[in-house]
C-alpha cells in the first residue's frame, strides 16, 4: 500500500483522523496536489531558465543526492591489491592499483577506497617509476574526481543532450573516407587507445591527427631524432651519476621525466658518514628552479644563451674544435665532467631547442655516458600526425569539416600566433570531449563529458614502456566516457565500452589459457608484466644540425609548467591552487618573476602589474621579485587566468599564453616590459626569506663536513637545559619519531598535498591565506642564503615536531593537547576551546587554527573525498600534524589481530613519507635501535631544530651538505 | 589671636574638601546627584556610550556566529587585540583597588573623595576585561570548561600548569573581592540614600541594599573591621592579578614574552594606566556634576604625582627589558627588541614611548599638575600608550618569533576596532549608570576628612 493510498484510505477508516498540517485539515486543493505529486514542487519541473547559477545549484543538488548512493560499484570486475582484505569489511579501506596519465607518461598509483569511494592516492610500489611515491598532481587528482564543476552532461550547441543523441549524430556524420575530419588530442601513451586509433585511421584514411600538449616533449623528441635519426626515448640514471650538469633543466621539478629522476638523485645525496661521497650538481638556468636550489653550483644564464653554453661545452669536451670557452664555468664543469667519464649526465631542459638537445646527446656520448648513465629505449608513445600549426592553417582555410578534440583545451593553451579561438569558428562541427566545460567546450558544437581516470578503464605506459591497466574505483559520477570510448563510438570499433577495449586489447596478446590470469594479475599488480621496452643503443649521426641562434635583444620571457595547475588543466583543483610554489611561495597566482636588478631597472615592486608585450601580443602580469633569477629575463608559469573554468579556478592568476608563440614555446626574447601603474595583490605563504643567521637549516660543504662531521650539532651552544617539571621518560613500547634528510628534500611539495588528502585538511582560499591562515600541517620552508643576486636556497619540511617537553601542552588550560605514552603530541579536538595559546607558544609555528568554518562551502560531492579515519575539524579548534596517528592505530590493530606481533620497521608510513619521491622523510620507532629512523638519528649530521629550548623534538633533521667544486669557488655565471 | 590659633590649627596640608562644607552639605552635594534629573550632558553621554555598548553586543554576536576569523588574528599572531584589550582593561581596574585598599592602609586620607568612583571603575573595567578572554576562545560556548566544574562527560580536570588557568582564578577572585569591597564601602551611603528617599521604590531598593544599616556604634565597629579586612585582602590582589596576567606571557617560550621582569612591570603599568583613567574620569565627573570642592585640584595633583611615579617605573622597566635582551646574548630575544624599535611595528612602540615615557615627564612641573586641560590630555595619552604597550608585547613578539618562515603581520579588521570601541562604550555606560543611581563619592568617608566644620568654628 503506497503512502498515497494510505492517505486516501484515511477517509474511510474509522479511527481518529490525524492531520499533519492545517492544509490537510482544510483539505485544500494545494494540499491535494502536494499529496499527489510524486516529487515535491520544483523537484521535477523542467528547468526554464538556463542561467549558469541555476544550473550549478541544480548540479549541486543532484550531486548531493548522488552522494547518497556513494557506494555504487562498477559492473566490471576490478581486483583489490595485496593490502585489501579478503572479503569486503565495511570501514576497512580497499586498495586498487591504477595509473594516471599526465603529459604522455604514466604515474603508477595505488588508490585507497573507502566504501566504494576513492579517498587517497598513493604511489604503486610495484610500478617502476612510482615505487610507492607520487607527485602532488597525482595526490590532488582525487579531488578533481569529485569536482562539482566537472562537466555533467552531453551538450549540443549549449543545449543539454545525451549520449544517445551523440551516437545517432556520429553515425550519420562520420561517413566516407574521413576527409576534412581532424582529431586533436594531448599525448596518449595508451596501447589500447593506439589500437582504437589505428582502427579509426584505417576506416577514415582521410582523417588527420594532431597531438598537442602545451607542455609537451616536442623538443626532447625532435632532439633525439636529430641526434639519432630515429625516435628514441632517453632515460637518465641519476643514481649512477657522480656529476650532473642541468642546462636549463628543472629535472627535479617541473621538467622531471619521472619520479625516478628525483629518487636517483636523492639517493646519491644520502651521506651516512664522511666516507660517503655525494654527487655534484651543476645547474645553469634562467629561472631559479627547485633543481637550482639543489645545485652545488648554480650559474645564472639566460635560457636563450644555454645553447651557446652547450656549444662551448661541446668544444671543451673535445667534441668539436673551438676556442677556449667564453664562460669560465664551462671550462671547469667540462673538466669535472671529463674526470667522471661514464659517470656523468648532461641534461637539457624541455624549453630548449631540438638542436640543443641533439648537441647534449652528442656531449653525453663524448663523455662516455651512453649505456652507463644515459640509456635509450623505443618511445613509449607513438607520435605523429600533423602539428597544431597545420590544423590552424586548415581551420583558417575552411578545410576542417569536423574537428574532434579529445581532452585538450587548445583555445586556452594553443600558441598565440595560431589564433586558435578565432580559427575554431571556421570549423564545420567541433566535438569536444573534456572533464570540464572549458574555453574550448564553450566554442564547440558538441561537448561530451570525459570520464576521470579514477572512474575509467584504460591503460597507459610509463616512459620506460611498462604498461599499467587503469581500473575504475567508482562508476562515472557524471556519465563521462573515455577518449577511447568516444573514438570507438565514432570510428565503429568492435568494442564500445572502455572495459572491453582495454581488456580486449590485452587478452588478445596473451595465450587464451593465460589471458584471464594475466589480466587479473595486471589489475592486481598495477603493471603488465613484460611490457618494459628493451634498451637500444642508437648511434649519433654526424652533426646535421646547426647551432641555435642566440637572441639577446629585449627582455627574455621563459614559460614554465606551473607546479600547481600544470598547463591550466588543474586550475579548478583547490588543493593545487593553495599549494605554495616551492621557490616563490606564491599560492593562488602566477607572476612575472624577475631578478632584483631587473625589477629595479623597470622600477617595479612586488605586485606591480607589468605589461609584457611583443608586437601586438601582450599580457598583463603581476611582478614578483625573485632572487636568483637571471637579469633581463622574466619567468612566468603557464596555466593561470582561465576564463571558462569552475568556481575555484575561474580568473585565478594571469594568463601568459597570449604572449607565447609557436617559435618560442619555452622562451623567447625581444619582449618589452612596461609598468602599468596598477598593482595586484600577490599572496606568499612565506613572507620572510632569510634565516636571519639562525641555525635552522644547517648546512656545510662536504669539506667542512669531513673536517667537522658533527658541525650540525656544533652550530648551537647553550647551557644545560633543565625543566621545571619532572622529566618524563619514554623508554617503553613504541616511541615514534621522524628524521628528515635536508640533503635529499627537493622541495616538490608532494608531502604537503599527501598530508592534505590524508588528513582532511581544508582549503582556505587566497583571501584567508593573505591573512596568514593557511591550514597545511606540513609546509616546506624555503630560505635563501648568500647575495640577493645569486642566492642559494634550502628547503626544510616542517610539521609538528612532537616535542617531548611540548610547550603547547603546558599552556593549554583545558588539557586538550597532551602527550601519549608513545611520545605523540596529541590533540583532542573535542576538548579544545580554542584559546590559541598553544599556537603562540609553539616555537615551530606548526599549529593551525580553524579561524572560520572552512568546510562550510565544500560541495556535497567534494565531501566524498574525506578520509573517514580522520576527524573533520570544526571552527574554533586547533589542529596540527599527528604523525598520521590513524595509520599508527590501524597498524597496531592489525598487528594485534595477527597474534600480537610487533610492528615491523617501515610498516607504518606517514602520508608525507609515503609519497616522498626523494625518500627524505623516515618515520619509525625510536625505541628500536635497529629501525631506520633510529639509525638515521645516530648519524653525525643529525640535529634537532631549536633544541636549545629544551623542547626535545621527536623530529630531527639531517643537515644539508653542498659539494662544491673546489676549482670553482662559488663562481656565478 | 592665641585663641584663634588653638581653634584653627595651621593646616600643614591643604584642606581635602574645599568650600567650607558641613556634613549636611556633603550629603546634599552627593545624594542630590542621584535624586534630581541628571544634566543634559549625561543624556548625551549615555546615548553615545550606550550605542557603543550595543555595537559591542553586535560584534560579539557576529564573532560567535562566524568565528574568530572575523578578527585579524592569524597564524603567528594567535592573540592580538583580544588579549591586548583584556590586559588593558584589567590594568585599568588596578587603580581603583590601589586607591581604595592600599591608600587606605597607608592612611592616605585624600583618597576618600575618589575611592568610590575609582572602585566602581575597577569593577566595570574588570567586567570589560572579562569579555575578551571569554570571547577570544574559538568555541566560547565551551569556555566554561576553563572552570573546574564537576563534569561527567569528560571526567577530567583542567590543566593547572597553564597560566591561562591561573588567570581564570586570579581575575575571578579579583572581581569578587573588588565587588565585595565596593559594596561594603557603599553600605552606610546606601542607608543615607534610603533615609533621603522620597519615593517608595527608592526607599525599598536602597532599603534592601543597605542591609538594615542604622549607623549604630556597633554597626560602625563591624563596618570598620570588615572594611579593614577587605582592604587587607584586596592589597595583595592588586599585586597578584597583574602578576598572574603577566605570567601568561612570562611562562611561555616566546621571545619578548619569556622574561622575569614582567610581574612588577605589569603591576606598575596597571597602576599607571589605572590612575590615568581615574584622572580622565574624575576631571569629567567634577566638571559635569560641579563637585570641584569635593574632588579638588589637590586630589588631581596627587594623582598626577602617582602617575609620574608609576610612569617612571614603567620607563625603567622598558629600559631593563632592552638591557636584558642585550645582556642575555640570546639572539632571538635580541632580535625581538631590535624588531620592536625598527621592525614593521616600530610606529607602535614609538607611540608607546612617546605616551608613556616622555609625556608624563611634564608632571615634574607644577603648572601641568594643576592644569586640567593638560592633565586630561596627558591622562588620555597615557592610556593610549598603555594600550600600545600591551599591543607591542603581544603582537610584535608573536609576529616574528623563532622561524622566519612563519613570520607574519597582523592587521586588525573593523570587527577588532568596533569590539574594542564597544567595550569602551560598555565601560562608560556602566559608569554613567553608576553616576546616575549610586552615590559617586563616599559621603561617610569624606565627612571623616572634612576640615573642622565652619559652623563648629563659628560656635
Amino acid at each position: 500500500m503506497s503512502l498515497i493510498q494510505i492517505g486516501q484510505a484515511g477517509g474511510t477508516l474509522t479511527g481518529r483522523r490525524y492531520w499533519r498540517s492545517l492544509e490537510e485539515l482544510a483539505d485544500t486543493p494545494n494540499f491535494r496536489e502536494w499529496l499527489h505529486r510524486e516529487f515535491p514542487e520544483n523537484a521535477s519541473e523542467m528547468l526554464e531558465s538556463r542561467s549558469r547559477r541555476t544550473l550549478l545549484k541544480l548540479m549541486a543538488a543532484s550531486i548531493g543526492l548522488a552522494g547518497l548512493t556513494a557506494c555504487r560499484r562498477p559492473v566490471e570486475k576490478i581486483l583489490p591489491a595485496s593490502r585489501g582484505v579478503e572479503d569486503y569489511i565495511p570501514g576497512n579501506p580497499l586498495y586498487y592499483a591504477t595509473a594516471m596519465e599526465l603529459g604522455g607518461a604514466a604515474a603508477g598509483l595505488m588508490v585507497e577506497a573507502h566504501d566504494g569511494r576513492p579517498t587517497k592516492i598513493e604511489g604503486n610500489p610495484k610500478h617502476p617509476d612510482s615505487r610507492g611515491a607520487c607527485s602532488a598532481y597525482a595526490q590532488a587528482s582525487v579531488l578533481g574526481l569529485y569536482d562539482p564543476d566537472r562537466s555533467q552532461h552531453v551538450a549540443r550547441g549549449g543545449r543539454k543532450s545525451d549520449w544517445e543523441e551523440f551516437a545517432r549524430f556520429a553515425k550519420e556524420h562520420f561517413t566516407g573516407d574521413g576527409k576534412g575530419v581532424w582529431l586533436l588530442s594531448g599525448y596518449f601513451a595508451s596501447p589500447s587507445f593506439e589500437a582504437v586509433r589505428g582502427h579509426f585511421s584505417r576506416k577514415f584514411p582521410g582523417a588527420r591527427w594532431v597531438e598537442y600538449e602545451a607542455l609537451g616533449r616536442e623538443s626532447i623528441e625532435r632532439g633525439a631524432e636529430l641526434a639519432f635519426g630515429e625516435r628514441v626515448e632517453t632515460h637518465y640514471d641519476f643514481e649512477k651519476a657522480d656529476v650532473i650538469l642541468a642546462l636549463d633543466s628543472d629535472f627535479l621539478g617541473v621538467d622531471s621525466p619521472g619520479l625516478n629522476a628525483v629518487r636517483g638523485f636523492a639517493r646519491r645525496r644520502h651521506v651516512e658518514s664522511v666516507k660517503d661521497a655525494p654527487n655534484r650538481l651543476y645547474v645553469a638556468e634562467s629561472r631559479f628552479s627547485t633543481t637550482g636550489a639543489m645545485a652545488d653550483h648554480r650559474f645564472r644564464v639566460r635560457s636563450g644563451e644555454i645553447a651557446e653554453a652547450a656549444a662551448e661545452l661541446a668544444a671543451a669536451v673535445g667534441l668539436r674544435p673551438g676556442n677556449e670557452p667564453r664562460r669560465a664555468w664551462v671550462a671547469e664543469v667540462a673538466k669535472d665532467l671529463a674526470a667522471h667519464r661514464g659517470r656523468s649526465i648532461v641534461i637539457a631542459g624541455r624549453g630548449q631547442s631540438a638542436e640543443a638537445h641533439a648537441l647534449v646527446h652528442a656531449i653525453n656520448e663524448a663523455l662516455g655516458n651512453f649505456g652507463q648513465t644515459v640509456n635509450f629505449t623505443a618511445p613509449a608513445r607513438q607520435a605523429g600526425g600533423a602539428s597544431l600549426g597545420e590544423l590552424a592553417e586548415a581551420l583558417s582555410a575552411g578545410e576542417v569539416k569536423t574537428l574532434v578534440i579529445l581532452g585538450s583545451n587548445p583555445v586556452f593553451t594553443a600558441p598565440a600566433d595560431l589564433n586558435f579561438a578565432a580559427n575554431l569558428e571556421k570549423a564545420g562541427v567541433t566535438i569536444h570531449l573534456g572533464l570540464e566545460v572549458d574555453e574550448t567546450a564553450a566554442r564547440s558544437e558538441w561537448h561530451l563529458p570525459q570520464a576521470h581516470y579514477l572512474e575509467a578503464w584504460g591503460d597507459v605506459r610509463a616512459l620506460d614502456g611498462t604498461a599499467s591497466v587503469q581500473q575504475p574505483l567508482i562508476e562515472p559520477l557524471y556519465g563521462g566516457r573515455t577518449a577511447a570510448e568516444v573514438l570507438a563510438l565514432i570510428g565503429g570499433y568492435p568494442h564500445e565500452r572502455a572495459y572491453d577495449i582495454a581488456r580486449g586489447f590485452w587478452t588478445a596478446r596473451w595465450p587464451a589459457a593465460e589471458a584471464e590470469r594475466n589480466w587479473r594479475r595486471a589489475l592486481h599488480e598495477g603493471v603488465v608484466e613484460g611490457t618494459r621496452a628493451a634498451r637500444i643503443t642508437p648511434k649519433t649521426r654526424p652533426q646535421a644540425w646547426s647551432g641555435a641562434e642566440v637572441e639577446r635583444g629585449g627582455i627574455e620571457v621563459t614559460f614554465y609548467q606551473s607546479p600547481a595547475v600544470y598547463d591550466g588543466r588543474f586550475a579548478n583543483n583547490a588543493w593545487l591552487q593553495e599549494l605554495p610554489d616551492a621557490m616563490t611561495k606564491l599560492a593562488w597566482d602566477n607572476a612575472a618573476l624577475m631578478s632584483p636588478a631587473t625589477a629595479k631597472s623597470l622600477g617595479v615592486a612586488n605586485g606591480d602589474l607589468v605589461l609584457v608585450a611583443k608586437g601586438a601580443r601582450q599580457a598583463e602580469l603581476p611582478a614578483w621579485i625573485m632572487p636568483g633569477q637571471v637579469d633581463g629575463s622574466i619567468a612566468v608559469a603557464l596555466g593561470y587566468g582561465r576564463t571558462e573554468c569552475g568556481r575555484v579556478g575561474q580568473g585565478v592568476g594571469h594568463n601568459a599564453y597570449p604572449i607565447r608563440t609557436s617559435d618560442g614555446p619555452g622562451f623567447a626574447s625581444g619582449y618589452e616590459v612596461r609598468k602599468t601603474g596598477r598593482s595586484y595583490s600577490l599572496v606568499s605563504a612565506q613572507e620572510h626569506h632569510s634565516m636571519e643567521g639562525r641555525p635552522l637549516v644547517r648546512e656545510a660543504t662536504v669539506d667542512e663536513y669531513r673536517h667537522d662531521p658533527e658541525f650540525a650539532k656544533h652550530a648551537v651552544h647553550h647551557g644545560p637545559a633543565e625543566s621545571l617539571y619532572k622529566n618524563l621518560t619514554f623508554d617503553e613500547g613504541y616511541q615514534w619519531g621522524m628524521a628528515i634528510d635536508l640533503n635529499r628534500c627537493v622541495g616538490c611539495n608532494a608531502c604537503v598535498t599527501a598530508c592534505q588528502a590524508e588528513n582532511n585538511i581544508p582549503v582556505v582560499g587566497k583571501q584567508q591565506l593573505e591573512r596568514g591562515r593557511e591550514m597545511h600541517w606540513i609546509r616546506v620552508d624555503r630560505y635563501f642564503t648568500g647575495s640577493e643576486a645569486a642566492p642559494e636556497a634550502a628547503f626544510q619540511p616542517v610539521a609538528c615536531q612532537h616535542c617531548e617537553n611540548a610547550p603547547c601542552e603546558n599552556v593549554c588550560p583545558v588539557a586538550a593537547t597532551a602527550h601519549s605514552s608513545e611520545g605523540l603530541n596529541e590533540m583532542a579536538y573535542n576538548r579544545c576551546v580554542g584559546t590559541r595559546y598553544c599556537s603562540n607558544n609553539c616555537p615551530y609555528k606548526v599549529r593551525r587554527f580553524n579561524f572560520l568554518e572552512w568546510h562550510k562551502d565544500v560541495a556535497e560531492s567534494t565531501r566524498m573525498v574525506f578520509n573517514p579515519d580522520v576527524t573533520v575539524r570544526m571552527r574554533g579548534v586547533m589542529e596540527k600534524c599527528t604523525y598520521c596517528v590513524q595509520r599508527i592505530q590501524e597498524t597496531k590493530i592489525r598487528a594485534k589481530a595477527e597474534g600480537r606481533r610487533a610492528i615491523r620497521d617501515g610498516e607504518i608510513l606517514t602520508a608525507c613519507q609515503q609519497t616522498c619521491p626523494a625518500e627524505a622523510i623516515v618515520f619509525g620507532n625510536l625505541n628500536d635501535p635497529n629501525s631506520r629512523v633510529s639509525r638515521l638519528k645516530k648519524l653525525d649530521r643529525d640535529y634537532a631544530m631549536l633544541a636549545e629550548l629544551n623542547v626535545k623534538p621527536r623530529t630531527s633533521y639531517l643537515a644539508r651538505l653542498r659539494n662544491p667544486n673546489p676549482e670553482i669557488s662559488r663562481i656565478d655565471g | 589671636m592665641a585663641d584663634l590659633a588653638i581653634r584653627q590649627p595651621i593646616p600643614l596640608d591643604p584642606p581635602l574638601v574645599e568650600g567650607n562644607r558641613t556634613y549636611a552639605d556633603i550629603t546634599n552635594d552627593v545624594a542630590r546627584l542621584t535624586e534630581r534629573k541628571p544634566p543634559r550632558a549625561w543624556y548625551i553621554a549615555i546615548a553615545i556610550s550606550g550605542t557603543f555598548a550595543l555595537i559591542l553586543l553586535g560584534m560579539l554576536t557576529h564573532l560567535v556566529a562566524t568565528g574568530i576569523g572575523v578578527w585579524g588574528n592569524n597564524q603567528p599572531v594567535g592573540w592580538a587585540w583580544d588579549i591586548t584589550d583584556f590586559v588593558f582593561w584589567v590594568g585599568i581596574g588596578h587603580a581603583g583597588t590601589l586607591i581604595s585598599a592600599i591608600l587606605f592602609l597607608f592612611r592616605q586620607r585624600w583618597r576618600t573623595s575618589i575611592n568610590r568612583a575609582a572602585e566602581a571603575m575597577t569593577i566595570f573595567a574588570v567586567i570589560c576585561a572579562g569579555i575578551f578572554p571569554l570571547f577570544h576562545t574559538g568555541r566560547p560556548w565551551r569556555a566554561y570548561w576553563l572552570f573546574p566544574l564537576p563534569n561527567f562527560d569528560l571526567n577530567m580536570w583542567q590543566n593547572f600548569r597553564s597560566p591561562l588557568m591561573w588567570d581564570v582564578f586570579a581575575v575571578s577572585t579579583y572581581f569578587t573581592v573588588s565587588l565585595m569591597f565596593w559594596y561594603v564601602g557603599l553600605i552606610p551611603d546606601l542607608a543615607t540614600m534610603r533615609d533621603r528617599a522620597a519615593t517608595p521604590w527608592r526607599q525599598r531598593i536602597f532599603g534592601a541594599l543597605s542591609l538594615g544599616w542604622r549607623g549604630s556604634a556597633r554597626h560602625w565597629n563591624h563596618y570598620e573591621k570588615a572594611y579593614l579586612i577587605l582592604a587587607g585582602l584586596s592589597t595583595p590582589l592588586v599585586l597578584s592579578v597583574h602578576s598572574i596576567v603577566s605570567f601568561d606571557f612570562a611562562v611561555s617560550v616566546v621571545p619578548g614574552w619569556h622574561t622575569t621582569i614582567f610581574p612588577p612591570y605589569f603591576v606598575a603599568g596597571a597602576i599607571f594606566s589605572g590612575f590615568a583613567m581615574v584622572i580622565t574620569l574624575m576631571i569629567l565627573v567634577r566638571k559635569v556634576y560641579k563637585i570641584e570642592h569635593l574632588l579638588t585640584m589637590n586630589h588631581l595633583e596627587n594623582m598626577c604625582k602617582v602617575l609620574l611615579a608609576t610612569g617612571c617605573i614603567v620607563s625603567y622597566s622598558y629600559a631593563v627589558e632592552f638591557f636584558t635582551a642585550f645582556f642575555s646574548g640570546n639572539p632571538y630575544e635580541r632580535f625581538v627588541f631590535v624588531n620592536r624599535v625598527a621592525g614593521p611595528y616600530a610606529w607602535a612602540i614609538w607611540t608607546m614611548f612617546a605616551c608613556n615615557v616622555f609625556v608624563p615627564q611634564l608632571f615634574w612641573f607644577k603648572r601641568f599638575r594643576r592644569s586640567v586641560p593638560a592633565m586630561l590630555a596627558i591622562s588620555i595619552l597615557v592610556n593610549v600608550g598603555m594600550w600600545f604597550e600591551r599591543f607591542n608585547i603581544i603582537v610584535t613578539s608573536l609576529h616574528r618569533d623563532y622561524l622566519p618562515s612563519s613570520w607574519g603581520y597582523f592587521i586588525p579588521t573593523w570587527v577588532d576596532v568596533l569590539t574594542f570601541a564597544g567595550s569602551i562604550g560598555l565601560f562608560l555606560t556602566l559608569f554613567l549608570l553608576f553616576m546616575r543611581f549610586l552615590p559617586a563619592v563616599a559621603m561617610s568617608e569624606v565627612k571623616g576628612v572634612l576640615p573642622v566644620p565652619a559652623k563648629a568654628v563659628r560656635q
